[in-house]
């Protein structure tokens, strides 16, 4: 069977930065393997600017902030295929892939790094109630419609979700000549970052009603129109809000869910919050040598979180395929209290770690607070805190000393 | 006069309060860093956004994607989107080649953001 040191599912922006961090790390018998046409991964459909302003210090487009990595990859030789699915990771690090050339192939890796994104939440997985006609997209399909084919979905359109690809969606067919009649969230607040609802919906009068939902969808060949309602606190529709607003397209925004089948198959545990791997500090799974970073991990808000996270996996995983790495104890971090989740989950003793979470409802003047037990550790104030915001707390090498399992919560007021 | 904003020129997105007369900014208060103050005097006194779009190549599939190389007056947004429509890129582009200088009269460019080979 053939071998590679290192294989990196996935040659989005995960990928890419974990690939370029382990070959500065040494390694240098890597392989990437990618799906599409090209490295790049959603990027090359993120054609707005925004990106790189931690990691460069400067506004850059999607496509661009992807071709420095690419342009990274490419200056230092590293081996990376296209068009090839990888169809199966077993624990004991052999990928099973599938390509026109090769057919159906496997390669032993003595690392593997998980690299594969996220999908967008489906209308089947919404459960939305009315006809099936023609004219409803996730926004991310769209998104590559518009974008990269250069179609557009249709000329009166509703989205549903104010996730920020919703949102930046909302703009691209405004500015493409499309009228985009409403953008309907369940919760009383956007999932999406607030200089994308000022960018791309109140610089375009659009509307963001929130607390709405789509209740029925109209239309027998191609989408007709919409039924909306209001909700109330427990979402439930409020039937005497039913309104009709006529569109020919529906877009969704509802959420991303990380890809994980491939870490499935290998057995790793998964974090029932996250939707992604367990991991330690150095971003490694449940089983030993598999590591995993950016959006299959879990969903981020900015590029520049995921290279960062990647550069972490990137390191590890080369640490480990050169053994210097003995197995350490960790301490598991329990969120709790307003905090849904942490990533890494688990830190081990003796390293520190930089812990990103999310909260669980919009909050004002909150104390962040790591506990061991009844003992404070440290806290850090944040004036607002909300769900769309991923949050970072720094864990120092000493705060894990004598503890068996730390709790990250909120206090409030 | 005061207006109520949110600075967008980062993700933190900090509520801004822009007190103005005749055209003067009297003060900005809410900034937790001093682009703030550009972003609230500029969003008050003449709005600029980078426009982030695609033209057509005529040698590939597919389309090119390209920007403002700075930010063009708001209220003029869709009669740039109209010149960009118009105007077709022809491979091998670089990212940041000019693909239309000086749109409408403005002194900015619209510039590649990808190479295509």
């Amino acid at each position: 069977m053939e071998h590679k040191q290192l294989i990196i599912i996935g040659g989005g922006p995960a990928g890419m930065s974990a690939a370029v961090s382990a070959c500065n790390e040494g390694i240098r018998d890597i392989l990437i393997i990618e799906r599409e046409e090209a490295l790049g991964g959603i990027l090359k459909q993120c054609i707005h600017n925004g990106f790189g302003l931690h990691k460069f210090g400067e506004q850059l487009t999607g496509p661009e902030y992807a071709e420095r990595y690419s342009d990274n990859v490419k200056e230092l030789g590293i081996p990376y295929i296209t068009e090839t699915m990888v169809v199966d990771v077993s624990d004991d690090r052999v990928v099973t892939a599938v390509n026109k050339e090769k057919g159906y192939f496997q390669i032993k890796a003595d690392a593997i790094i998980l690299a594969m994104g996220c999908r967008e939440r489906s209308r089947g997985a919404l459960n939305i109630p009315g006809a099936r006609p023609a004219g409803i997209y996730t926004a991310g399909t769209a998104q590559k419609f518009v974008n990269i084919m250069g179609y557009m979905p249709g000329k009166r359109v509703v989205i549903l979700g104010s996730g920020d690809i919703g949102l930046i969606m909302a703009r691209r067919m405004t500015l493409e000549g499309a009228k985009v009649e409403a953008v309907c969230e369940l919760m009383p607040y956007s999932g999406g970052l607030t200089r994308n609802i000022v960018q791309c919906l109140e610089d375009f009068g659009i509307p963001l009603l929130l607390s709405h939902t789509i209740t029925e969808i109209h239309g027998k060949d191609r989408v007709e129109g919409v039924t909306i309602c209001e909700v109330d606190e427990k979402r439930v529709p409020k039937k005497e809000t039913a309104r009709h607003i006529e569109c020919d397209t529906i877009l969704l925004s509802c959420g991303l869910i990380p890809e994980n089948e491939l870490s499935k198959s290998a057995g790793i545990t998964l974090d029932r919050v996250t939707s992604g791997a367990v991991v330690d500090g150095d971003r490694q799974t449940s089983v030993p040598g598999i590591f995993a970073c950016g959006n299959v991990l879990h969903v981020h808000d900015l590029v520049d979180f995921v290279s960062d996270e990647a550069e972490i996996a990137g390191k590890g995983a080369a640490d480990f395929i050169k053994g210097i790495k003995e197995e350490k104890e960790t301490v598991e971090i329990i969120p709790e209290g307003g905090v849904r989740y942490t990533v890494p989950q688990k830190v081990a003793k003796g390293e520190g770690a930089s812990l990103y979470f999310r909260v669980a409802d919009v909050y004002k003047n909150v104390t962040v607070a790591l506990y061991d037990g009844e003992n404070l550790i440290a806290k850090k104030k944040r004036p607002k805190v909300a769900p769309g915001e991923m949050e970072r707390f720094e864990i120092k090498p000493e705060y894990l000393e004598n503890a068996e399992k730390l709790t990250l919560k909120l206090i409030f007021g | 006069m005061t207006r109520e904003i949110i600075c967008t020129n980062c993700p933190i997105g900090c509520p801004l309060t822009v007190e103005f007369e005749d055209g003067k900014i009297l003060s900005i208060t809410g900034n937790t860093c001093k682009n703030g103050i550009t972003f609230g005097t500029n969003e008050v006194l003449c709005p600029k956004r980078t426009i982030t779009t695609i033209v057509k190549m005529e040698n590939r599939s597919g389309m090119l994607p390209v920007k403002s190389a700075s930010e063009l007056p708001k209220e003029r947004i869709f009669e740039f989107m109209a010149i960009i429509n118009k105007v077709t890129a022809k491979a091998p582009v670089r990212c940041g080649d000019v693909i239309i200088s000086d749109i409408g009269g403005t002194g900015i460019d619209i510039v590649a953001t990808k190479t295509v080979e």
